[in-house]
């Protein structure tokens, strides 16, 4: 990627310093290096080794953290599990960071979360303990755990798909997240921590510390000649873009991240989307839902699911909590990833993109957006500034399917995406898209083809089975073979058929599984 | 659970009680120590390994001036670095610590780099200019035995004439059946610290499930004797077997990076590094040949077991004989042929894993048990029950061994019984006739797996215990901690032996200048060897403090009862530290060590016959699962397990054994694929591409139970039962319920290869499809 030479800056090397909070004291940092990892900060500059690497690609949980943010009306704490592992160090600023050290300062009195751990006999190695403590924490100040309620398996099994455990088989961790909660437990006088859920006066000291730490201007900062700026403003975000067409745009993270930690990549001047004001946005307007494109996942999807539920079980599958906490719907779009989950299903919704750049903005439809592996259609100094999603209309058929080797964090060999309308004539409206299958996310148009005009009938899928060969070539890698991914695409749509049709079949996930 | 069954000795209560793991405050405050969190020396470098990108290769030279200018780069080294023996395998002297000449597998350490960061150090051996001449690469076992390749010889068995037993058999199956490889995914990675010290000593920090064997593979690497070597291992984040022979690779290169720099040097290998250069669980393939008769009664079977071992020996040889051993699970096989294979292929050398062999050779006679049943057309738990041990002359192994303790069919039994396994059978049946696309299937089978390591010498432990003034204790024994909860097992039969409570009792890391000469903590082994050992410590110094208040206070030993913290003397009471404290005043020694060498083994491997095992555990499952038939994808929706850990030290601790290798063998069979490119370079090298089990893939409804009045047979420690590696094998239920959910009328044994991945499955259901109407089998 080119990137503008460290020493010729397209503006003057600016001095500038992030703050955040630790176990209740504010941190300021000078220039921090703009790749440095929450983890690498924690566990070699601080001597903090409660946290742990287990991947260093935010696979595997042991570096769960949780930070402390302000609500987008600045009045209310959001508490959230990330992968400390791919979190860069500056994208902390105006924040709090909470480490399994902070649930029991001296070590000894623990925190209900850890107590619960102990007693239900939940870790073994240990390895990978810190990282479900924080994750579990995250649950019990959240809703789940309001009023002494337990969270129910459903849930727990959702707030630890990110965290991986090889010893104890999950059983006993269960138990503790079910029980961490109960009121014998929980003593509310013990402070903000102690307390299950969020709701509290305490938590009123905290959203003032962090309104303290809020900036005036955007954040940029420089080690070693690498630059980290953090624009403030759409306008200061194209501004920034165009001054420096090459930099690295940093969202979430848990891609880039791993270009640092795994392929060891120097990387140019990085702009950080997250304090950008308005691109965290969602809207839900007569025509659209419309989502900015800083918006976290965990954001975004409650939202995309309000307005098409069939849509949660493949969000549920998107990720882990602790990555949807960072990534962002955005991202996911526009990195463009041929094996990218949120894409099939956008496509056949007939999704736009809104791009911005200091020539202005255009829309672009998620079709014409993906020219070749990893190409997509932005200019230099363009960015995505919002995903608009139609709204549901009523009649419409539509499912989104991923078939991967494990259900949570897998990704996905095979990911299809269905949406069919029908009139006197047949079906009016097919739009197919599959990733998983060609060097980018794409519309089947041949299948579409042989559905249109068609009854939705068993024939008719047979034709639509039969005209996909034509439509893709997959092929064959560690997650599938070409034969596999080409028969369950087929195959998806023989689903997509059972599902809607006259005998709606259960999926093969929610059987006998209680909520 | 039943804490305390008829104890005959235990003087504090602590043993059978379900005490939490020694660290369970540590590990969730963050406060255990992992050897990457110790303290760090000023002088430190951080070392990076510098890999083969070639599975076979002649390497012409290693060009390492740009990987020298790099920033932060402190020192190289090369094999001609290497002052004493340029090896750290074991058995056999054939693996090299850095490759010489030849590169063997994608992976293979040619070089290393030590630099002021880890990031230095990684980015550093990236800039490595390596010249190769590739060479053909054996990437296939069966390849390997077609081609003569191999790590070791072949190894037969036989017991009759099993060709004639086939030929008269009424019936015949003949199948190839293939179970994949398997990553530890130990959460820690593999990891070494190694610190110089005065007058050529050399203290290593290492992840170790064997520090003595750092110890010597170190000491011979670099040029010393083993006396001036110490490896200290606290805990591990995990092992698995992994941890066994691979660690002293790592702990070999920090140790000679640290001798050419003078300095500490650490080697902590990033995950995909760790996966791509350290070995895993052998996959088989594995043909056989059954002859059995109308009950489903075996008369005879051929096997050929083929492993993929990788380039070197390492710990193939014992793994593949105890397939061999386990190829009969818990059946009486009257007549068998049987030849095992240690392919030597150019993949990463194949090391322990949890089951060691036992796994795979179970999978094997399985595989041929559910073929019987279903060509029969019968239960294949009527099969198994037509099958097990029994009465002589059915009660003896095809190794000579007596099944003396066979438990099998009652186990089996009562968890037939308590799952209520024939009603639900019936009714998935059913369920599977209304439902096109979801089919379930359930499967019920037995683990009869062998205690002791097969090597007869490796049966042996020893352990320190210290009692100091104030009547504190602290105990060392070579025994590692890798999660299993094997340190506070010993703590309860120290402070048992001892009567004091079990806070008393300090627990020390692993360090082989403390106890020498320690076994690898594997083969299950650790709390059966272990505890014997500290108990015979702690009974030593237990007997002088005995003898000592005899004399103090002229009573007889009869009337002296160490209990709870408290020493009864006649009719007086002592506190357990004030009689400690008159006996140091007497100068009675309050250290003692303990030995321990397990009884009644012996095995000659020359015709592979004795009795390699002590004892046997047993356990079964019975496993129902759910499959969609148009992608392969299945869940497991209820597991019942009962398992035998004799009378348990910590049922806590054994609970979580069982619960804990159930799925991680669910998942060796089912989502945990290792798949490689056709450069034979590993692709699934990470947890994004590897899928071991989550949260959600644990059963909705998950039945764990201890047998109970399963006191053993033999004297082991409190009569308890080895509980490490038997659970794992229960999980061969999981596999065959997802074979009976895809079986149709049609064609019912579908040619399901392990791991049972949705791909594997949707294979297996097409090739039914297409194969539909014809007979699998040979029937005479």
């Amino acid at each position: 990627m080119a990137v503008n030479s460290p020493s010729v800056p397209a503006h003057p090397v600016a001095c500038d310093t992030i703050r955040f909070v630790l176990d209740g004291e504010i941190i300021s940092i000078c220039n921090p290096d703009p790749t440095r990892t929450v983890l690498q900060y924690l566990r070699d500059d601080l001597r903090r080794t409660g946290t742990k690497e287990g991947c260093a690609e935010g696979d595997c949980g042991a570096c769960t953290v949780v930070l402390l943010e302000l609500d987008r009306t600045g009045n209310e704490l959001r508490v959230r599990a990330i992968n400390s592992c791919i979190q860069f160090l500056p994208t902390l600023d105006g924040k709090e960071l909470l480490t399994v050290e902070s649930l029991s300062s001296d070590g000894k009195r623990l925190h209900p979360v850890q107590q619960a751990l102990v007693d239900c006999h939940g870790s073994q190695c240990g390895f990978c303990t810190p990282g479900f403590v924080m994750s579990l924490f995250a649950l019990y100040k959240s809703e789940a755990c309001a009023a002494g309620r337990k969270p129910g398996r459903r849930e727990i099994d959702d707030t630890l798909a990110g965290n991986l455990c090889r010893c104890t088989g999950y059983r006993p961790i269960i138990a503790a997240a079910q029980q961490m909660s109960d009121a014998s437990r929980t003593n509310v006088a013990e402070g903000w921590l102690a307390q299950p859920s969020c709701e509290h006066r305490s938590s009123m000291e905290k959203v003032a510390q962090l309104r303290n730490l809020r900036r005036d201007s955007g954040l940029q900062c420089a080690h070693a000649g690498r630059r980290f700026i953090a624009p403030q403003s759409i306008a200061e975000l194209s501004a920034a873009l165009a001054a420096n067409p090459g930099a690295t745009l940093l969202a979430g993270g848990t891609d880039v991240g791993l270009w640092v930690t795994k392929q060891y990549r120097e990387l140019g001047p990085i702009i950080y989307i997250g304090a950008v004001s308005g691109l965290d946005r969602i809207v839900r307007t007569s025509t659209h839902l419309e989502i900015g494109s800083a918006a976290t996942l965990s954001d975004a999807v409650p939202v995309i699911i309000r307005e098409y539920p069939v849509l949660d079980e493949l969000f549920r599958r998107f990720a882990s909590p602790p990555i949807r906490n960072a990534a962002t719907l955005g991202g996911n779009i526009a990195n463009g990833s041929p094996i990218g989950d949120s894409m099939p299903a956008l496509m056949v919704l007939g999704t736009t993109l809104l791009l911005n750049s200091s020539d202005g903005q255009r829309e672009i439809s998620l079709d014409d957006f993906y020219q070749d592996y990893m190409v997509n259609a932005l200019r230099p100094g363009e960015f995505v500034e919002s995903v608009q999603i139609p709204l549901a209309k009523p009649g419409a058929l539509f499912g989104s399917y991923k078939v991967s080797k494990r259900f949570d964090q897998d990704i996905s060999c095979v990911c299809a995406a269905f949406y069919l309308t029908q009139g006197g004539d047949g079906i009016a409206t097919a739009r197919v898209a599959f990733g998983g299958l060609s060097a980018t996310i794409k519309r089947a148009k041949a299948t579409e083809q042989a559905l249109l005009g068609k009854a939705w009938n068993e024939a008719t899928v047979a034709a639509g089975m039969v005209a996909m060969k034509r439509d893709f070539t997959p092929l064959t890698d560690m997650r599938a073979s070409a034969a596999y991914r080409m028969r369950v695409a087929q195959n998806l749509l023989r689903r997509f058929y059972l599902e809607t049709g006259p005998d709606a079949r259960f999926n093969v996930y929610e059987y006998g599984r209680e909520d | 659970m039943d804490a305390k069954t008829k104890r005959s000795t235990g003087q504090s209560g602590a043993v059978g009680k379900p005490l939490p793991h020694d660290s369970a405050h540590l590990h969730v405050a963050g406060q255990a120590a992992y050897t990457d969190d110790l303290p760090e020396p000023r002088d430190l470098l951080h070392v990076a390994v510098g890999m083969s990108t070639h599975a076979h290769a002649r390497v012409n030279s290693i060009d390492l001036d740009a990987v020298r200018v790099a920033p932060g780069v402190i020192a190289t080294l090369l094999p001609s670095d290497i002052p004493g023996d340029n090896n750290f395998g074991a058995i056999v002297a054939d693996d090299p610590i850095l490759a010489d000449g030849i590169a063997e597998y994608v992976g293979h350490p040619l070089f290393a780099v030590a630099a002021v960061s880890v990031d230095a150090a990684r980015k550093a051996a990236r800039r490595a200019v390596i010249d190769y001449t590739p060479l053909h690469a054996i990437l296939d076992p069966l390849e390997a035995v077609s081609a003569g390749s191999f790590v070791l010889p072949s190894e037969e068995m036989r017991r009759g004439d099993a060709q004639a037993g086939l030929k008269n058999a009424p019936h015949r199956l003949a199948r190839r059946v293939r179970c994949g490889g398997q990553d530890q995914f130990y959460l820690e990675g593999q990891i070494a610290m190694a610190l110089p010290e005065e007058n050529g000593g050399m203290l290593v920090y290492s992840s170790t499930q064997h520090p003595d064997e750092v110890q010597s593979m170190v000491a011979h690497a670099s040029g010393r004797d083993a006396k001036d070597v110490i490896v200290i291992c606290r805990r591990m984040g995990g092992a698995f077997g992994g941890k066994e022979s691979q660690a002293a690779l790592i702990a070999c290169i920090a140790v000679l990076m640290a001798d050419k720099t003078g300095r500490s040097c650490k080697l902590r290998l990033d995950r995909d590094d760790d996966m791509i250069m350290t070995g895993k669980r052998h996959d088989f393939v594995i043909d056989y040949d059954v002859g059995f008769d109308d009950d489903g009664r075996i008369l005879a079977i051929d096997f050929m077991l083929a492993s993929r071992c990788g380039i070197s020996a390492d710990l193939s040889g014992p793994v593949n004989d105890r397939a061999m051993f386990h190829c009969d699970n818990a059946y009486f096989l009257p007549q068998l042929a049987l030849v095992s294979h240690r392919c030597k292929t150019n993949t990463v050398s194949n090391t322990a894993f949890r089951g060691f062999g036992g796994p795979q050779g179970m999978f094997g006679i399985e595989c041929a048990i559910d073929d019987i049943a279903r060509h029969l057309e019968m239960d294949p738990l009527a099969v198994r029950r037509q099958n097990f041990y029994g009465a002589a002359p059915r009660n003896v192994t095809h190794y000579g061994q007596e099944v003396d303790d066979n438990i099998a069919p009652a186990i089996m039994d009562q968890l037939v019984s308590d799952s209520d396994y024939d009603a639900r059978r019936a009714a998935i049946r059913n369920w599977n006739q209304q439902n096109a696309v979801h089919k379930r299937g359930i499967a019920i089978t037995p683990v009869k797996f062998g205690i002791s390591f097969t090597s007869t010498m490796l049966n042996q432990a020893g352990a320190l215990v210290h009692i100091y003034k104030d009547g504190s204790v602290q105990l060392n024994h070579g025994g590692t901690e890798m999660g299993q909860g094997l340190y506070i097992k010993v703590a309860q039969v120290v402070a048992d032996e001892l009567g004091v409570d079990i806070g008393q009792v300090r627990i020390t890391a692993a360090d082989t200048s403390k106890v020498p000469n320690a076994s690898a903590t594997a083969a299950s082994s650790g709390s059966d060897m272990n505890g014997k050992a500290a108990q015979n410590a702690a009974a030593k110094i237990k007997q002088r403090l005995t003898e000592f208040a005899c004399r103090h206070f002229s009573v007889s030993e009869t009337e002296i009862l160490f209990a709870k913290g408290q020493v009864r003397i006649g009719a007086q009471s002592l506190p357990f530290a004030k009689l400690v404290q008159l006996a140091w005043a007497d100068r009675v020694s309050l250290s003692a060590t303990g030995y321990y060498r397990t009884p009644k083994i012996h095995y000659d491997r020359s015709t592979f016959s004795g009795r390699p095992f002590f004892y046997f555990a047993y356990g079964a499952a019975v496993a129902e699962v759910l499959v969609d038939t148009l992608t392969g994808e299945n869940r497991i929706l209820r597991v019942d397990i009962l398992h035998d850990c004799g009378d348990s030290l910590n049922p806590a601790v054994d609970l979580g054994q069982i619960e804990g290798g159930f799925v991680q063998g669910a998942g060796w069979l089912t989502s945990e694929e290792l798949c490689w490119n056709e450069k034979g370079g590993l692709t699934t090298h990470a947890p994004s591409t590897y899928k071991i089990p989550t949260c959600s893939d644990l059963a909705p409804e998950f039945n764990v139970r201890m047998l109970k009045n399963a006191t053993n047979r033999e004297d082991t420690i409190y009569r308890s039962k080895a509980t490490g590696e038997p659970p794992l094998m229960l999980a061969l239920s999981v596999f065959f319920a997802i074979r009976d959910a895809i079986s149709t009328e049609a064609n019912p044994a579908p040619a399901l290869d392990a791991p049972a991945t949705p791909e594997s499955i949707l294979r297996a259901i097409d090739n039914l499809a297409d194969s539909a109407g014809q007979p699998q089998g040979i029937d005479r």
